[in-house]
């Protein structure tokens, strides 16, 4: 029978609208504003006597809480009224003390019926909901560099072990050059090097002088060291985010050599930056004797002179830092107290045995970035930027006893203390890294975005519903429903897809509630044609929807090519609108084609009519 | 029953033609003489956007950053007279925004740091690269489908169509000096997919109308198609500019070019779907043996 829906497919669009109802209704209900507690490490267990104690220091202060809640790994307690959250934290983080992290955090208020089912809400960019964005790259280069500077420096200290005589040995941007006096002991080298550095790669041109040995990396290596380069760097940014306390940081890779951080929610965001954007190192070496140090200059300067030489290998480095906490000597003078994990106690232990009396340096390596301008040959202006590095000793003092796996700093203003300990904690990093982008939104830049956004989107979708109902009459009403549910189901799918809502994406769906109606017109003005050509209702109607839907259909795939290059091209918040775009695109081609013939089969199907309102 | 009227579309096509040709070269030329206003996510720079709570004046301040010893600041109105948007060239300083704060507070005025963009000079650069591979990447990606659902004529026809928008819009862009942003390049690629849709719907119908009509000119199947789908080409149109109507008058100052390359973008490939593809089409001398040879299979089931 003509314009008759098989019972399969009304069940279908029922199921869909009930599905777009479900994973769309958690938006609805809006976050409670919350205080999250979780340990500076990750071994410290939050249970309820935890909880607990939050409680009653929000009781004490008069502060309204409901609903908390502790998972062992962290707690969660609701704040009533929302203004109060900034002092809960104050009370809980001054109760708690420095050892748990504290943070702002917004609880989503789902019932437990729909995250059940997977329902949550959609996750807001960083646009809508203010915060940080930084992109950081890494310079990799220099991470290679680091590893075969060790390198030479071992082969000469191998070379001379076995006796073999060399002229010079250095390191020329990435290859390791060395100058021999004759050919024999040439061969001896290369040979030994094959043996025990395999991941060197003697050069053998034709043709080069003969008493040169160049050394290359291997790729192998290479790409080994600049992946674990990268890893060590995303290990220590998410250390030193979590002691900045955001509730759900982001931090991750991005391409071959860039780290994304994102901290929503943050309010001090000069803080984020300092801690964020702090490339620093730290060497422990021992202060030079005799000819073959390196000149420091100090970071403050002291009572010991301008700078101080030290030697050029270091003890250790702050990777085997495990912790370093800022406290005060018998005098009440500032110092770090700093525990090293085995390996670099052992090594302390080591070479601090032997050497009591000498007095050990504590050099602090910063990588900055200073842009330089050029002109190129095109006599355009060129700003590259340029990574360098600024080495400063930051403390020098007398080795009493051999030292262990704990031992103290000292020597340092309040200031510094407090700030090397946390960047101690925070871990090292493999490699420099310098920001080349940073976004910071301000919560009420956020705010308005969302307003703005959702008084456009209904201010759009009304003047659109009207329009339609306007042109098309009672069809109108029909694709005024699908649009309608259209905006429900790429809101549900966006949410169970946990894509990130932007103010561009928000933008995108402005768009899709203008175009998804295209389809609904490209039919109903079928319709109106086959009417105007004679045919009669049932069978213009008919008609109608499959003639238009394979013009509908390349529309659609075209615009969803589009939009899918654009997803593949743009960042963050420019791939928010092509998902959106794309999901709209998807959803509107359901419901202005199936949704709309199901009400209109509904409402005329397999009935005697003579007039259509359209 | 009413009959449908067929307007002579394709009898005006040589204004048509001279009409895009003054559009294209006007635009070409301003695109080669004076390029695009890039915005910082193109340029580079460090941007901060501050709010008052009484209306601002953006020369005071201009002169009072200056005097603080920053190098030829841009102090501008941001949306509304409190709001302002201070931009720097140069050195990416981890405290800049502070430091301006700080040098804009210092006569005890109340304001807000809504918020600082960085972006560093390489990351500019490839932004501007990718979005030039974007665009290209997509114009060939859709030339490849349209050339294997329709046919190679109707193909050409219709990317000539999309380059035409697509440097049209840049064009208004850059005479009028609005600003080019990242939103503005995905701006410009949905203005891609919407003048194709235009497109491939009247492209469709002209498919159509050459198997069913079998004694009639190009010029006259055209006109027919065009006509039959013109209520469809204006309402579609009338529903999108009424969306972004709303975005840029509500949508807010971030998203305020966006619209206009939109609207932009609509209003001409609304017009390149009607009068350029059908032009480039007959240019090409398409006719019926084009699609016979195509789609033979299908083309029994289409007759009347």
């Amino acid at each position: 029978m003509l314009n008759k829906f098989p019972l399969w497919k009304n069940i279908l669009i029922l199921l869909v609208i009930a599905f777009g109802f479900i994973y769309a209704t958690p938006n609805f209900y809006a976050p409670d504003a919350a205080i999250q507690l979780s340990g500076q490490s990750g071994a410290m267990v939050i249970d309820e006597s935890v909880l607990k104690k939050m409680e009653g220091a929000l009781e004490e202060s008069g502060i309204d809480y409901f609903k908390g809640e502790a998972n062992g790994e962290s707690a969660l307690v609701r704040i009533r009224p929302k203004a109060l959250q900034l002092r809960a934290k104050e009370v809980i983080q001054a109760e708690m003390g420095g050892e748990y992290i504290v943070a702002l955090n917004l609880a989503p208020t789902t019932p437990d019926w729909l995250s059940s089912l997977g329902g949550q809400p959609m996750k807001l960019g960083l646009d809508l909901s203010g915060g940080v964005h930084f992109l950081l790259e890494v310079d990799l280069a220099s991470a290679v560099a680091v590893r075969l500077d060790g390198d030479l420096q071992a082969i000469k200290t191998t070379l001379r072990e076995e006796r073999i005589r060399y002229r010079s040995f250095e390191l020329k941007g990435d290859q390791i050059i060395g100058q021999f006096r004759d050919v024999e002991q040439v061969q001896k080298a290369t040979a030994l090097i094959r043996n025990s550095y395999r991941d060197l790669l003697p050069e053998t041109t034709p043709g080069q002088n003969p008493l040169s040995l160049v050394l290359n990396l291997s790729l192998a290596a290479t790409s080994v060291i600049e992946d674990s380069a990268i890893k060590q760097n995303l290990t220590s940014l998410r250390n030193r985010v979590n002691e900045l306390g955001v509730s759900e940081p982001l931090v991750s890779r991005q391409g071959k050599n860039r780290i994304v951080v994102e901290l929503p929610g943050v309010q001090d965001t000069a803080e984020a930056k300092r801690i964020i954007g702090k490339t620093a190192n730290l060497e422990f070496r021992f202060e030079a004797q005799g000819k073959s140090g390196e000149r420091f200059e100090f970071r403050t300067p002291r009572g010991q002179g301008p700078d101080a030489e030290l030697e050029r290998q270091a003890i250790i480095t702050g990777e085997n830092v495990t912790d370093a906490q800022p406290s005060f000597d018998q005098n009440g003078r500032p110092q770090v107290s700093i525990t090293l994990d085995g390996d670099g106690g052992w090594q302390m232990g080591h070479a601090t045995r032997d050497n009591v009396g000498r007095r050990l340096g504590v050099l602090f390596i910063e990588y900055k970035t200073k842009l330089e301008k050029s002109i190129d040959e095109n006599g355009e202006l060129v700003i590259t930027p340029v990574p360098f590095v600024e080495q400063h000793v930051i403390s020098l003092a007398t080795v009493q006893s051999q030292l262990g796996k704990q031992f103290v700093i000292t020597g340092l203003e309040q200031r510094e203390s407090s700030e090397l300990a946390l960047l101690l904690r925070a871990g090292a990093l493999a490699a420099p890294m310098y920001i080349v982008e940073e976004r910071t939104i301000g919560p009420s830049l956020g705010a308005d975005n969302i307003e703005l956004g959702v008084k456009s989107v209904t201010v759009g979708m009304a003047m659109v519903l009207l329009f339609m109902v306007v042109v098309y009459r009672a069809f109108g009403l029909a694709a005024n429903v699908a649009l309608t549910m259209n905006l429900l189901l790429l809101v549900a799918f966006m949410s169970l897809l946990g894509a990130t809502l932007t103010l561009p994406g928000i933008a995108g769906i402005v768009l899709t509630v203008g175009m998804a109606v295209d389809a609904n017109v490209l039919i109903f003005s079928r319709i109106r044609e086959e009417r105007n050509n004679g045919a009669t209702v049932q069978g213009s109607i008919s008609a109608g929807y499959d003639r238009a839907f394979v013009s509908i259909l390349d529309a659609n795939i075209t615009t969803l090519i589009v939009a899918l290059i654009l997803f593949l091209i743009g960042s963050g918040p420019v791939q928010g609108f092509a998902v959106t775009l794309s999901i709209g695109i998807l959803t509107s081609m359901f419901t202005s084609i199936v949704m709309t013939r199901g009400l209109v089969n509904l409402v005329v199907g397999g009935r005697k009519i003579e007039k259509l309102w359209i | 029953m009413t009959e449908l009227k067929v307007y002579n579309f394709m009898g005006i096509r040589k204004y048509a033609v001279v009409f895009s040709a003054i559009l294209l070269s006007v635009s070409a030329w301003s695109l080669y003489t004076q390029g695009l206003e890039l915005g910082l996510d193109f340029s580079g720079g460090t941007q901060i956007e501050v709010g008052y709570e009484q209306p601002a004046n953006v020369s005071e301040l201009r002169e009072k950053l200056a005097t603080a010893g920053f190098d030829s600041p841009v102090v501008v109105h941001f949306g509304s007279e409190t709001d302002v948007l201070i931009r720097l060239q140069g050195e990416p300083d981890q405290t800049l925004a502070e430091q301006i704060v700080e040098v804009l507070k210092s006569d005890g005025q109340q304001i807000e740091l809504r918020r600082v963009d960085y972006v560093g000079p390489q990351i500019g650069e490839e932004l501007r690269e990718d979005g030039g591979l974007g665009m290209l990447t997509a114009l060939a990606v859709v030339m490849l489908y349209v050339a294997i659902r329709f046919q190679l004529k109707f193909s050409v026809a219709a990317v000539l169509a999309l380059v035409h928008d697509v440097i049209i819009t840049l064009g208004i862009f850059s005479l009028a000096r609005f600003e080019f942003d990242l939103t503005v390049l995905a701006a410009v690629l949905a203005v891609v997919g919407y003048s194709l849709n235009d497109t491939i719907v009247v492209s469709d119908r002209i498919r159509e109308n050459f198997r069913k009509i079998r004694k009639a000119t190009a010029i006259e199947v055209i006109n027919e198609s065009l006509s039959q789908t013109l209520w469809r080409t204006i309402n579609t149109s009338v529903t999108t500019l009424l969306v972004l109507l709303a975005l840029f008058f509500i949508g807010g100052e971030l998203i305020h070019n966006f619209a206009i390359a939109l609207m932009i973008g609509v209003g001409v490939g609304t017009y390149s779907s009607m009068y350029v593809a059908a032009t480039v089409m007959l240019a090409l001398n398409v006719d019926r043996e084009d699609l016979l040879e195509h789609v033979e299979g299908e083309l029994v089931d289409d007759l009347p």
